[in-house]
């Protein structure tokens, strides 16, 4: 945990779909990080103005670099520059990584169950890869929920995890538009697709829901009213507005 | 001055000397909450305040609306670097509901519905400074900011102003609450951007 800035290398930058990107950060003394964990990252200009906005990490406990995947917002401010205009070899500076609750431990003995929203991902990547590289043999299970198979992140590994990891199952949902072949139309999620596809309350498993405010807030209440503790849920939000009544 | 970043103009967004360092100005209200939201009616709901010596005070919900009422116009900054400028309250100062309340310590526990608590020292409190909120924009507080009442202390980051506020714990110790045990600073002045431990 650090409040300084310092300063990070951009060592590589990757186009995860066609409005998002992968960027590597490599930061001296960095300890690696927790999954789940956030950094801060702030941005100059040559006049001295400055914006910062917190980036969730994909991956966890790589010693000095770790990556981001930022998905370009229409009219951002931040988002546009590090997906478009970033390039290998630049520099910018970092707060971080921060976070102790939105976290998953290797030591932590539960099954879990993560829910993502779009680019709700990220966290519960960094989440995935650190139960993966890890000696942990708890199950893990993935509702991926998504507006189209174009937009999903990191789909090679998701799709070589899904089929060949022995601790991770992976299910998606598409909402707009779905793979060829793929056995259902798409459409909304509703409580009871969601229910048929996660672990089950008797399984107690701990639950990181991350993704729009309003698909989170309406994810929890699904799972409240459906019987699984509300102290095992844990979720993280960004964007949108408190709409839900 | 940091590293530039060649290429980026931004927006401008902070020329506003109502914004704190590092804060952008925000239209919409997001919802951060770290888990569920709870479900707690008017009917259910009760705020406490205990002190060192046992003294316990209740209020029902029918207790605080008979209270005297405040209208609030306040800016509100939240740690994760939105700021919301202008927004409306109603509801009772701190003040009134510790009128006949007596104590020694200098620093609180607020505890939520859900089991949340954050530390506020017992003077930030005071003197006009907080308020039990329960109505925003004129219309009741939805649940997910908080509904039916939540803490309303404007001039710290906004985890502090507890969401299903439930009562306040005089302590004589800073005893650090969910967040500040989570990374967020012990205090909180979004001005001088006391954001992390």
């Amino acid at each position: 945990m650090s409040t300084l800035w310092r300063v990070a290398d951009v060592v590589s930058g990757v186009p995860e779909t066609e409005s998002s990107r992968t960027i590597g950060l490599r930061v001296d003394g960095l300890n690696g990080n927790l999954a789940g964990q956030h950094i801060d990252i702030r941005l100059t200009a040559d006049d001295g103005y400055t914006a910062v906005r917190s980036y969730s990490v994909a991956t966890a406990g790589m010693d000095e670099i770790l990556e981001i995947t930022v998905d370009e917002l229409a009219n951002g401010e931040v988002s546009p520059y590090l997906v478009r205009d970033l390039m290998v070899g630049d520099q910018l500076e970092i707060r971080g990584p921060v976070g102790g609750w939105f976290v998953w431990r290797p030591t932590d003995p539960n099954p879990v169950q993560l829910i993502a929203g779009g680019s709700g991902i990220v966290p519960l990547m960094s989440m995935i890869r650190a139960h993966e590289a890890s000696e942990n043999p708890s199950p893990f299970r993935l509702l991926y929920s998504l507006k189209s198979p174009e937009s999903g992140f990191y789909r090679e590994e998701l799709l070589t995890l899904g089929q060949e990891s022995p601790k991770l199952a992976v299910d998606y949902f598409y909402t707009r538009k779905v793979p060829e072949g793929w056995p259902t139309t798409p459409k909304r999620l509703t409580a009871e697709t969601l229910l048929a596809s996660i672990l089950p309350t008797d399984a107690a498993p701990d639950i990181f829901i991350c993704g729009q405010t309003v698909f989170v807030e309406t994810v929890t209440e699904w799972l409240v009213e459906a019987g699984y503790p509300a102290a095992s849920i844990k979720t993280e939000r960004f964007g949108g507005t408190g709409g839900i009544r | 001055m940091g590293i530039i970043s060649s290429g980026f103009h931004g927006k401008r967004r902070t020329g506003n000397p109502a914004l704190p360092p590092g804060q952008y100005e925000t239209g919409s209200f997001p919802v951060l909450t770290a888990g569920p939201a709870p479900y707690v009616s008017p009917a259910d709901w009760e705020f406490f305040i205990t002190t060192e010596t046992g003294q316990h005070r209740t209020w029902s919900w029918d207790d605080l609306m008979a209270l005297p009422q405040a209208d609030i116009r306040s800016d509100i900054h939240c740690v994760t670097s939105w700021s919301k400028l202008g927004t409306s309250w109603r509801g009772v100062s701190l003040d009134t509901l510790f009128e006949d309340v007596e104590t020694t310590s200098e620093f609180t526990t607020a505890h939520s519905y859900g089991g949340y608590t954050t530390n506020v020292p017992l003077q930030d409190l005071l003197d006009g400074q907080a308020w039990v909120a329960w109505e925003f924009d004129g219309e009741p507080l939805e649940r997910a900011h908080g509904g039916p009442a939540r803490l309303l202390i404007p001039h710290l980051y906004f985890w502090k102003s507890a969401k299903w506020i439930n009562g306040l714990e005089l302590m004589p110790h800073d005893v650090p609450g969910f967040w500040e045990s989570n990374g967020y600073h012990i205090y909180g002045d979004p001005w001088r951007e006391e954001r992390y431990s």
